[in-house]
């Protein structure tokens, strides 16, 4: 056989002789793999929320108009030629005319103030354009950059986009992104410490094998090994519970996200974990695992010293 | 192969264990190193082993000065020593087989090839039949023969054991001494850890005693003159090179 190969057979045993030392103690490898897909699963499932969230307030934004108030002395032939004009803008869909008369009868009806416009007697609404961005442009900077355009307009008053609590819900998605990635950093630390603290422990309880390992000449690096595959092991069960955990709980939440969903008139599902998350996830699982047990491997063989 | 010079030996907390050591083991020799039980004949062999440093003087093997072998080194080392322990250090959670194989595995030797010698190995101790066993099958003189079947696997030059024959009856003892002297018949430098005094009589080999930590008697190879000449290292029983040789003589 020549070099690479048994290097590559070496490696294989010791990939599958690892998961068997594993497996003779079910109970404590199933603990560590559950602490280690805990400590995963919370950050998962809040970045399954955080995308759900993002989703859901995309499909808000698109609906989004803009009010546009013509001047009161604008006549309605002025009227038809702004919405001509801004029915030729690529970053509108559609735009739609509502004279003064049809404006206060909606509003007569709608907010019960009847008696007191009749007092009026003149109708003190001026016509309405609402315009509606297309969806490319219903970001919270195109719809702005649409409203100061059309500000900008001759005989336009002003125009109103309620664009404030959208604003206000994105800054709270952003702090909540950051709470996510903080609380990720801080239990992918935690899975680095505990896969390691378990391997440090583990080579605690082989100290007399890796001592006689060192005494027939066995590297670091040899002696390490095993421990390094054992941390794999560890971070791919972790991994794998915790897509397990965050699907079970994707699932259980479906039902009355769409019945919510549903009230308020929308056909929003909640979306679970796709291969982008997933692939993600148990890279990270395993990078931290093989990262704690490399640290405690690293450092607990060296101290190893045959007397 | 092993070449002691004036080497001191302290541990941390402890008394000296080696005082002023000198002594010469040739290529290809078979040698007893004998005293009491504290003497300082398990410093000698973990000194040679690397396992401890000297806290003065030179230790060779092998024509190298053990100095020189910085702690990345030593792996490569200790691949060239076959060690034997009086407590087999056998691995208990796998076979024989597996056991014996270890410090070929660890020199990264292809899979067949690592059979057939584990076999010959094996073989050699008279336990092919047994490969298949967990070492505390096994009775205590096996477990050592297992032992001394990995200390020669991977045919290093130089053998060293300590007390291989302390848990034997007599009978068995001399089979493990035998054993020792048919590696050395094939070339394999054997230096020997005993008290056992009267089974070292029914073997014609050079005995090295040691007392207190200094070597009273045997330190050089018969013929030759001891490096560090005994003018500045006096042994502190008084007795001279001639003393030496005479008790080596006498043991023989």
């Amino acid at each position: 056989m020549s070099a690479p190969s048994v290097w590559l057979t070496r490696h294989a045993q010791t990939f599958v002789g690892s998961l068997g030392r594993l497996a003779q103690q079910p109970a404590a490898t199933a603990m560590t793999m559950a602490v280690v897909a805990v400590a995963l699963a919370l950050p998962l499932f809040l970045n399954v929320l955080l995308q759900n969230t993002r989703l859901a307030t995309e499909q808000w934004n698109q609906a989004f108009d803009l009010s546009v108030y013509l001047g009161r002395s604008v006549g309605a032939e002025r009227a038809q030629a702004i919405a001509k004009q801004l029915r030729t803008r690529a970053d509108v869909a559609q735009v739609r005319l509502i004279p003064p008369d049809e404006a206060l009868a909606t509003f007569r009806t709608a907010s019960g103030f009847g008696k007191a416009l009749d007092a009026l007697g003149d109708n003190p609404l001026p016509t309405t354009l609402i315009v509606t961005p297309t969806v490319t442009a219903s970001t919270p900077d195109g719809t702005q950059a649409l409203q100061a355009q059309i500000a900008a307009l001759r005989d336009v008053d002003l125009v109103q986009l309620d664009t404030e609590w959208v604003q206000r819900l994105d800054a709270l998605l952003e702090v909540f992104r950051r709470i996510l990635w903080l609380t990720a950093a801080l239990l992918g630390v935690g899975v680095v410490v505990i896969v390691g603290n378990t391997i440090r422990l583990d080579i605690l309880n082989r100290k007399a094998e890796i001592e006689v390992m060192k005494l027939v000449g066995a590297t670091d690096g040899f002696a390490r090994r095993p421990f390094l595959y054992s941390g794999l092991w560890y971070g791919l069960g972790g991994g794998l519970g915790a897509i397990l955990v965050v699907g079970l709980a994707v699932a259980l939440l479906a039902g009355p996200v769409e019945r919510l969903a549903g009230l308020y008139g929308s056909r929003f599902e909640l979306r679970g974990l796709g291969w982008t998350s997933t692939l993600p996830v148990l890279g990270a699982a395993l990078g931290l695992s093989w990262l704690g047990s490399w640290i405690a491997a690293s450092r607990h063989i060296r101290a190893v010293r045959p007397s | 192969m092993i070449r002691f010079v004036d080497v001191y030996k302290r541990y941390p907390n402890a008394r000296e264990a080696l005082s002023g050591v000198t002594f010469e083991v040739g290529t290809g020799e078979l040698a007893f190193l004998t005293g009491h039980s504290g003497a300082g004949k398990s410093s000698i062999l973990k000194l040679i082993a690397l396992i401890e440093r000297p806290t003065r003087g030179q230790v060779f093997v092998d024509a190298r000065s053990t100095a020189a072998i910085r702690a990345r080194g030593i792996p490569q080392f200790r691949r060239k020593i076959g060690v034997v322990f009086q407590d087999h250090k056998l691995l208990n959670d796998r076979p024989i087989g597996d056991n014996v194989a270890l410090p070929l595995i660890i020199a990264g030797i292809g899979r067949r090839e690592v059979e057939k010698r584990v076999r010959a190995a094996l073989d050699q101790v008279g336990l092919l039949a047994k490969e298949k066993c967990r070492p505390l099958e096994l009775s205590t003189g096996e477990q050592q023969r297992v032992g001394i079947a990995r200390a020669v696997v991977a045919k290093p030059p130089l053998l060293i054991a300590d007390e291989p024959t302390g848990n034997l009856d007599p009978d068995l003892a001399l089979e493990i001494m035998q054993l020792f002297r048919r590696f050395n018949e094939v070339g394999v430098t054997v230096l020997i850890a005993t008290h056992d005094v009267h089974l070292i009589d029914q073997f014609p080999a050079r005995r090295i005693v040691i007392e207190s930590g200094r070597v009273v008697a045997g330190g050089a190879i018969e013929g030759s003159m001891p490096r560090a000449a005994s003018a500045h290292v006096a042994s502190p029983s008084g007795s001279t090179l001639v003393d030496s040789m005479s008790t080596f003589q006498s043991a023989t």
